[in-house]
C-alpha cells in the first residue's frame, strides 16, 4: 500500500527507510538536490552547488544579508539587555530570603518531611521524594539521558570514508601517546574510583549521593579507562552490544517495577513493598533497586558521549 | 557565611565576564570548568549537600570533559583534511 | 531597603551574562558555553529559593522528624534532575556543532549561513 500511496518514495517514511540502508551521506546530497538525481557515484567527492537565479545580482544579496545582520545585532542585543534588567528590578520585589514564611514553604512540604522518613523508608529525605513520591519524574529524566545518547549516536557514528579517515588520525595519535605514568596510575585509581561509585549509588538513601552523581562518577572512572590504554582494551568489555542491553534493562526495570503504584493506587489497595527500617542497607522498599537502575543509564549514557566523541563508535 | 557566599558569588560572576571576553577557546572551557566548581560550593552554604555531589560530578567533570572533546575533535577535523590535501597533491605532482 | 536576597540577584545576572553569551557572541562553542550558564543561573535561583536559614540539610540525623528542623526539599529535587538533563542538552548542540563543522570547516554561525545560502561547502 505504502507504494501506491506513496511511488516515488519521496515520503517521510520513504525516505528513513532508504537513510537506516544507506547511511547519511545520502542524506546530506539530498538536502541539497531533487529526490530525481542518480544515485551516489562513488569518485564524485565534491556537491555541485546550487546557482542563484540570475535576476538577483549579487550585490543585493550581499546588503540584504548586512541589513539583516544589524538588525539581528541591535534586537538581540536589546532583547538581552531588557529581559536582564527587567529580571534584576523583580528581584527587588521578592520575598526576604530564607524566610520561614515564603510562599514556597507550603503544606506540601511539611506533608515530605514529617511522613517522608516512615513512608518511603528513606533517610534522605531528597532521594525518598525523587525515587518515591515523584518517581515519574525521574523516570522521565532518564528517557531523556537515553534519547540524547541515541541522538549523539545518529550524529556521530562514524559512516562513510571522509569520517573513518578522522579516526585513524585520531588512533595514530592515540599511538604515540602511551603514557607509562597515566597507564601505572590507572591501573591504581580505576578499582577505587569504581568502589567509590558503587558506594555513592548504593547509598543514596542514607546520606547525600543517589543515581546520578554514583552514575557520573563510575563513567568517569571508565572514561578514565578509555584515556589510558586506548579503545582496544577499553573494547573488549564496552561494546554496543551491553551499551543498548543495559540501558533498555535499566529503563525498562524502572518503568515496570514503579508501575504497580499505578495498579494498587487505582483500586486503594495498600502498596506490597515495605520502607523497612529506615538506616540499614536494604530498606526503603524500591529505592536502592531504582538507585542502581538510575546509576547505570547515566554511567552508560556519559561513557557513550565521550566514546562517540573521541573515536566514533562505543 | 555570608561572606563566603557574597565571594563566590563575585567569583562566580567574574568567571562569566571572562568567558565572555577571551577569545582562546581552550581558555573558555577552563574558565567555565572553575565556575561549576565554585557553583558546586555554593551549593552546599544552600544546605543541599546532593546538589553539590551532582554539580561536581556531572557539571565539572562531564560538561567540561565534553568541551575539552569538542575542541580535540574539531583540530583533528583540520589534521585529517592537512593529511588528505597533502596526499592528493602528492599524486597530482607524479602523474601530471 | 532591605538587601537580603544576593543569590536571586547573582543568579539573574549570570543570566543576563549567559543570555548574551549565547545570543551576540558568533562562535558556536560561545554560545553553547551561554546556554549552559543560563541553565546554571536558573538552578541558582531555584536553589535558592528553598533555603530556610537556620535549619539544615533535609536528612533525618538523630530520629527528628519535625519539619521546622530542615530546609525545604522540593527545589532542590528539581534542580537535581535539571543538571543532569543541561548536560544532555549540551552534549547534542556539541554534537551538532562537530557535524557543521565536519560539513563548513568553520565555527562563525555568520559564515555557515552564509555557506548555506550560497549552497557550497
Amino acid at each position: 500500500m505504502a507504494r501506491r500511496l506513496d511511488p516515488k518514495g519521496q515520503s517521510l517514511y520513504a525516505r528513513f527507510l532508504r537513510y537506516l540502508s544507506e547511511g547519511d551521506d545520502r542524506l546530506d546530497r539530498e538536502v541539497m538536490h531533487a529526490v530525481d538525481a542518480p544515485p551516489a557515484q562513488p569518485a564524485a567527492e565534491t556537491v555541485k552547488a546550487p546557482e542563484l537565479p540570475a535576476r538577483v545580482p549579487e550585490a543585493v544579496v550581499r546588503r540584504h544579508t548586512r541589513a539583516a545582520r544589524i538588525f539581528y545585532l541591535v534586537a538581540a542585543a536589546l532583547m538581552a539587555a531588557g529581559i536582564s534588567l527587567l529580571l534584576i528590578l523583580t528581584t527587588t520585589d521578592l520575598p526576604s530570603f530564607g524566610d520561614d514564611g515564603n510562599p514556597v514553604n507550603n503544606e506540601v512540604v511539611r506533608r515530605y518531611l514529617e511522613d517522608g522518613m516512615r513512608e518511603t523508608g528513606s533517610v534522605n529525605l531528597v532521594t525518598g521524594m525523587i525515587l518515591d513520591y515523584r518517581a515519574f519524574d525521574t523516570l522521565g529524566e532518564s528517557n531523556v539521558l537515553f534519547t540524547a545518547a541515541c541522538a549523539v549516536m545518529i550524529l556521530l557514528r562514524a559512516g562513510n570514508r571522509e569520517e573513518r579517515i578522522e579516526i585513524e588520525a585520531d588512533e595514530r595519535m592515540e599511538n604515540r601517546n602511551q603514557d607509562p605514568i597515566l597507564q601505572t596510575v590507572t591501573r591504581l585509581l580505576v578499582p577505587l574510583i569504581l568502589m567509590f561509585g558503587c558506594y555513592v549509588i548504593l547509598n543514596g538513601h542514607l546520606s547525600p549521593g543517589g543515581g546520578f552523581s554514583g552514575g557520573a562518577v563510575l563513567g568517569a572512572a571508565m572514561i578514565l579507562y578509555l584515556n589510558a590504554f586506548g579503545s582496544g582494551s577499553a573494547g573488549r568489555f564496552m561494546t554496543l552490544a551491553v551499551h543498548r542491553a543495559v540501558t533498555v534493562t535499566a529503563l525498562s526495570f524502572y518503568a515496570l517495577s514503579k508501575a504497580y503504584s499505578f495498579f494498587t493506587g487505582a483500586n486503594h489497595l495498600p502498596s506490597v513493598i515495605t520502607p523497612g527500617t529506615p538506616g540499614n542497607l536494604f530498606s526503603a522498599g524500591l529505592i536502592p533497586y531504582l538507585n542502581i537502575c538510575v546509576g547505570l543509564v547515566v554511567c552508560f549514557t556519559m561513557y557513550a558521549f565521550f566514546a562517540l566523541f573521541r573515536k566514533g563508535d562505543i | 557565611m555570608q561572606v563566603l557566599g557574597i565571594l563566590l558569588l563575585v567569583f562566580i560572576l567574574g568567571c562569566a565576564v571572562s568567558v565572555a571576553f577571551t577569545k582562546n577557546l581552550l581558555t573558555a572551557a577552563t574558565v567555565f570548568m572553575g565556575q561549576s566548581l565554585a557553583l558546586s560550593v555554593v551549593w552546599i552554604l544552600l544546605e543541599s549537600p546532593d546538589l553539590s555531589v551532582t554539580e561536581a560530578a556531572v557539571g565539572t567533570g562531564i560538561e567540561s570533559l565534553l568541551l575539552f572533546v569538542t575542541l580535540k575533535k574539531i583540530r583533528a577535523v583540520d589534521q585529517a583534511i592537512q593529511s588528505e590535501e597533502e596526499k592528493e597533491e602528492e599524486e597530482h605532482g607524479q602523474t601530471p | 531597603m532591605d538587601l537580603t536576597n544576593y543569590f536571586e540577584i547573582a543568579a539573574m545576572i549570570l543570566f543576563g551574562i549567559g543570555l548574551t553569551l549565547l545570543l551576540l557572541n558568533r562562535n558556536m562553542i560561545k554560545k553553547i558555553i551561554g546556554f549552559s550558564m543560563t541553565d546554571s543561573a536558573i538552578f541558582l535561583y531555584l536553589a535558592a529559593k528553598g533555603y530556610i536559614s537556620g535549619r539544615k540539610a533535609p536528612i533525618v540525623t538523630d530520629g527528628i522528624t519535625a519539619a521546622e528542623a530542615y530546609v525545604n526539599p522540593i527545589p532542590s529535587g528539581l534542580v537535581l534532575t535539571g543538571i543532569v538533563v543541561s548536560v544532555a542538552g549540551s552534549a547534542v548542540l556539541l554534537a551538532l556543532t562537530v557535524r557543521l563543522y565536519r560539513m563548513y570547516h568553520t565555527l562563525d554561525l555568520d559564515e555557515i549561513t552564509d555557506k548555506a545560502r550560497k549552497g557550497g561547502r
